[in-house]
């Protein structure tokens, strides 16, 4: 029986979802979204700004994708949902009745209550309205300052930069996401953002915001002003949990789902940035924000959305990045400060780095960190599954190597050399 | 100062130093230069104007793009939508008139052209034991072209040692095979031979007139016959048999060449959707059909001695070459690079292309991997493939990129972000992979088998490949 599924939010997550659901189902499904008429790659913003893309590469599928596939889209905003009647409210549109809802919201950037973060000027970066608000924001100035050394900052940091605009650069942390990478890794993004003519302040926080019209300059904690025309506030993102707090939905820090995504409320379910799970040892965390979670998820609950209830899993983990030129891959457990029961083997060539960890005790590996090296997922995966000697890892890397034909494979040599 | 709004989106892509703005100075001085000898009365000494056009070229490319070298290593395709020379601005349609317009007086006004061929011929008369002709001059742009914009390939692209060989394969191809070596050969009263070029794209060294033209002279001709006939019937399908098309495609090929370094800032404009994608089989194996049929009808005709065809044979030969060797791989091919990327002779027109793509396809141990999961959707490899290939809608689901017009240049794997692509001459068993994603996304683990089955969305166009759950399923997509 055809049922309609609804889903708010056309992300990642919910475009997984409702990809899913269709190769799954005959079910009828809508997807409500304010940000875009279309899906667009989130992590191609920045390429938007720096002008390698227009918004229209960054959609994966083409326009008549959609109507081909059956799949409704609706551009509006969903402000609250009547669980009782399932309905969804959208504001200035009209109400849609669902069989089932899969809220996939997304996040929203953070801000801690600085003096003048609400001054024009200032501002996150998380979607299409953001980057809008950025290209005006960013016309004819003299210098922006990016606050919060993550993902988004550095991203930020390096838009500016590809503007030709000078950038400061505020980090938290005593080391470029310290609390992530071990030193040597912190340490090499360090030196490349100061290469690109950054002007990164290390152990530096945000003051104040100084106006009074609009952004004129900030102050530091440590009693530094900076005179700027932007503020980047990119200190992270929390999960987008309006129309669930204001449709008795509950939520924490995110949606509260179990494993199944299913909330508290029958036949409405949440997935992406904007859940969290109700227990630990389902995600690698309770929030998870990547772009390859916002897809697992996705894609976990259009089964439980066509009846087959699936739990999800997530599977050995690993994640991605690139800091302006250096390309970085993370396979397994690598954590920042290794415990004792931890080997960690770190071996360099000029900007490249690979780390492969073990279990002291056993010998077994446990994970890979790469800088501006590409490994093979399958292999590194296969690796760390099977619990395999890292000896005999270190010995056969090369077959792990994805890195481009004829590029130098020293430091994969090296590795070797050293379990002789 | 506050910069017009309007104003503001070029701003970030073209930012000029001094040293830039005084190499575009000198760039200008050369096209004044060639443009009075296409105008002017010819009063001024050929040889000395076309001298200064040279320099102008040569030293202001050289300090344009020597401040590519102040920026980091590694990909930087800023600005590049932003830019009118490389977004189908006005520089852009005026560079595509420009160039069509010159294409269009080289073959049928070449007398227009008798300055500048005039200006070169005391280098052809060094290389070549004789004067000038408008096919030198042309020769001569064309090799510059490949030099000039390989070396600025070779700064943009100089952490990546795939890129910086390709390009110097093309530009020892085109500098020594397609442009030395012939007129060399020329200069030793031997046929002006490309060693670079096969059957069918340089059509007529399978036809009778050449066959009969080699054999009847003296010296090499027998040599040359061999040659052709080696590289056509016995090379060509080994080399891609172990490579994929790209041995030719993007390492050798003078059209290729051309295309990968001049066509270099124009590779994002090629058209990515299915129904180009659509367009393009038809017309490029239209293409292969034609020379085909007119190299057949050729040979039919000599053997007949004119009997069974007539006049018939001649005119497909001479339709061919006018419509496909003239206006399709000159005119659109290279006038339009500006307009709709550096491959639109390569990708909707070019016979061998077609043959190698085949052969690619189905006899090839080329294909490019895609990592696990890794890819994050953002399309910076189907833009910048100068072929049109939606590689994203492969990568992104895990798959094996196995495309007959892929020639193998690798920016794809360059411009990815995450490292989610490599070009590999892998086993044949496991090149067609279904999508993988499943795996990695670690869900059909836990499924019984009836729920592992999903059916494949629309647009099946992409899909040209066997995909697993294809088979599997016995569904084709409604």
């Amino acid at each position: 029986m055809a049922r309609h599924i609804v889903i708010i939010g056309n992300g990642v997550a919910g475009i997984t979802a409702a990809r899913f659901v269709r190769k799954l189902s005959d079910h009828r499904i809508t997807v409500v979204s304010s940000e875009t008429d279309h899906f667009y790659a989130r992590t191609a913003l920045m390429y938007i700004y720096m002008g390698h893309m227009r918004y229209r590469e960054t959609k994966p599928y083409e326009d008549h994708f959609w109507t081909q596939n059956n799949i409704d889209l609706v551009r509006g905003y969903a402000t609250q949902i009547d669980t009782q009647s399932k309905v969804v409210r959208i504001a200035d549109g009209v109400d849609i009745a669902y069989d089932a809802l899969l809220l996939a919201t997304g996040s929203k950037s953070n801000l801690f209550g600085w003096p003048g973060q609400d001054l024009p000027g200032v501002q996150g970066l998380y979607g299409m309205q953001d980057l809008a608000l950025m290209e005006r924001n960013t016309r004819g100035i003299r210098r922006g300052v990016v606050v919060g050394g993550g993902l988004i900052g550095i991203e930020m940091a390096e838009m500016l930069h590809a503007r030709h605009i000078p950038v400061t650069f505020l980090v938290r942390e005593k080391s470029y996401m310290d609390y992530l990478f071990p030193e040597e890794e912190s340490a090499l993004i360090n030196d490349e953002i100061v290469a690109h003519g950054i002007d990164l302040r290390l152990g530096t926080e945000l003051k104040s915001i100084i106006g009074p019209d609009r952004a004129s300059a900030i102050e530091t904690n440590l009693g530094d002003r900076i005179d700027c025309q932007f503020v980047g506030l990119t200190a992270g993102v929390h999960p987008n949990t309006d129309i669930a707090r204001a449709s008795g939905i509950h939520a924490n820090k995110g949606i509260l789902v179990n494993e199944f995504f299913e909330t508290n409320v029958p036949d409405v379910y949440a997935a992406g940035d904007c859940a969290e799970f109700n227990a630990d040892g389902i995600g690698s965390r309770r929030v998870e924000q990547l772009w390859y979670t916002g897809r697992a998820h996705g894609k976990t609950v259009a089964y439980t959305l066509c009846g087959h209830r699936t739990p999800y899993r997530r599977g050995v983990f690993f994640n991605s990045a690139k800091f302006f030129t250096v390309e970085y891959q993370t396979y397994g457990d690598v954590p920042a400060r290794p415990g004792p029961h931890i080997q960690s083997q770190l071996f360099r060539q000029g900007r490249s780095l690979l780390r492969v960890n073990s279990d002291h005790r056993t010998g077994q590996v446990l994970g890979f960190n790469t800088m501006g090296l590409r490994l093979r997922q399958d292999q590194c995966e296969a690796w760390i599954r099977s619990r395999t000697p890292v000896d005999q890892v270190l010995k056969s890397l090369a077959k792990a190597r994805f890195d481009s034909e004829f590029q130098s494979s020293r430091v994969y040599r090296r590795a070797a050399a050293t379990s002789d | 100062m506050e910069h017009h709004a309007s104003l503001q989106l070029t701003t970030p892509g073209s930012r000029y130093s001094a040293r830039q703005r005084t190499g575009l100075a000198l760039i200008g001085v050369g096209v004044l230069a060639l443009l009075v000898m296409l105008v002017g009365d010819g009063s001024l000494n050929p040889a000395l104007t076309m001298g200064v056009a040279m320099v102008g070229f040569l030293v202001g490319s050289g300090l344009l793009f020597a401040d590519l070298l102040k920026q980091a290593p590694g990909v930087n395709n800023n600005g590049v939508w932003f830019s009118g020379a490389t977004a189908r601005g006005m520089a852009g349609w005026i560079m595509a008139i420009v160039f069509t317009g010159f294409y269009i007086i080289l073959y049928w006004t070449p007398s227009n052209l008798e300055q500048l061929v005039r200006g070169t011929d005391a280098l052809s008369a060094a290389l070549r034991g004789r004067p000038s002709d408008q096919w030198f001059l042309y020769g001569l742009f064309y090799t510059l072209a490949i030099l000039v914009m390989g070396a600025r390939m070779l700064i943009k692209y100089r952490d990546n040692k795939y890129q910086i060989l390709r390009t110097i394969s093309v530009m020892f191809f085109q500098l020594g095979l397609a442009f030395i070596l012939p007129s060399l050969l020329l200069l030793l009263n031997e046929p002006e031979f490309y060693f670079s070029y096969f059957w069918p794209l340089k059509y007529d060294y399978l036809w009778p007139s050449t066959f009969s033209s080699l054999t009847q002279g003296p010296g090499l001709g027998i040599f040359l016959l061999f040659w052709t006939a080696v590289m056509t019937f016995v090379a060509t399908p080994v080399l891609t048999f172990f490579y994929g098309k790209r041995w030719y495609c993007s390492w050798v090929c003078g059209c290729g060449g051309l295309a990968e370094t001049a066509g270099d800032p124009f590779r994002h404009l090629s058209d990515k959707s299915t129904k180009a994608w659509k367009v393009e089989r038809w017309m490029v194996h239209s293409v292969l059909v034609f020379v085909i049929v007119t190299t057949l009808a050729l040979w039919i005709n000599s053997w007949t001695g004119g009997g069974l065809l007539g006049g018939l044979s001649n005119e497909f030969s001479r339709l061919y070459g006018f419509f496909i060797g003239l206006i399709f791989a000159g005119v659109i091919g290279v006038g339009f690079y500006p307009i709709m990327g550096s491959r639109v002779w390569c990708r909707f027109g070019c016979p061998m292309a077609a043959i190698l793509g085949l052969l690619q396809k189905y006899l090839s141990r080329f294909r490019i991997t895609t990592n696990g999961g890794q890819c994050i959707s953002c399309g910076n490899c189907s833009t910048y493939c100068e072929m049109g290939i939606d590689v994203r809608w492969y990568a992104q689901r895990g798959q094996n990129i196995v495309r007959a017009s892929c020639v193998g240049c690798g920016m794809c794997a360059t411009v990815c972000p995450r490292g989610v692509l490599r070009l590999e001459n892998g086993s044949m068993k496991a090149r067609y992979n279904g999508p993988v994603l499943i795996h990695h996304d670690d869900v059909s683990v836990q499924l019984d088998e009836a729920w592992q089955r999903e059916r494949p969305l629309m647009p099946p166009a992409q899909e040209d490949i066997p995909i697993l759950t294809d088979k599997d399923l016995g569904i084709s997509p409604v």
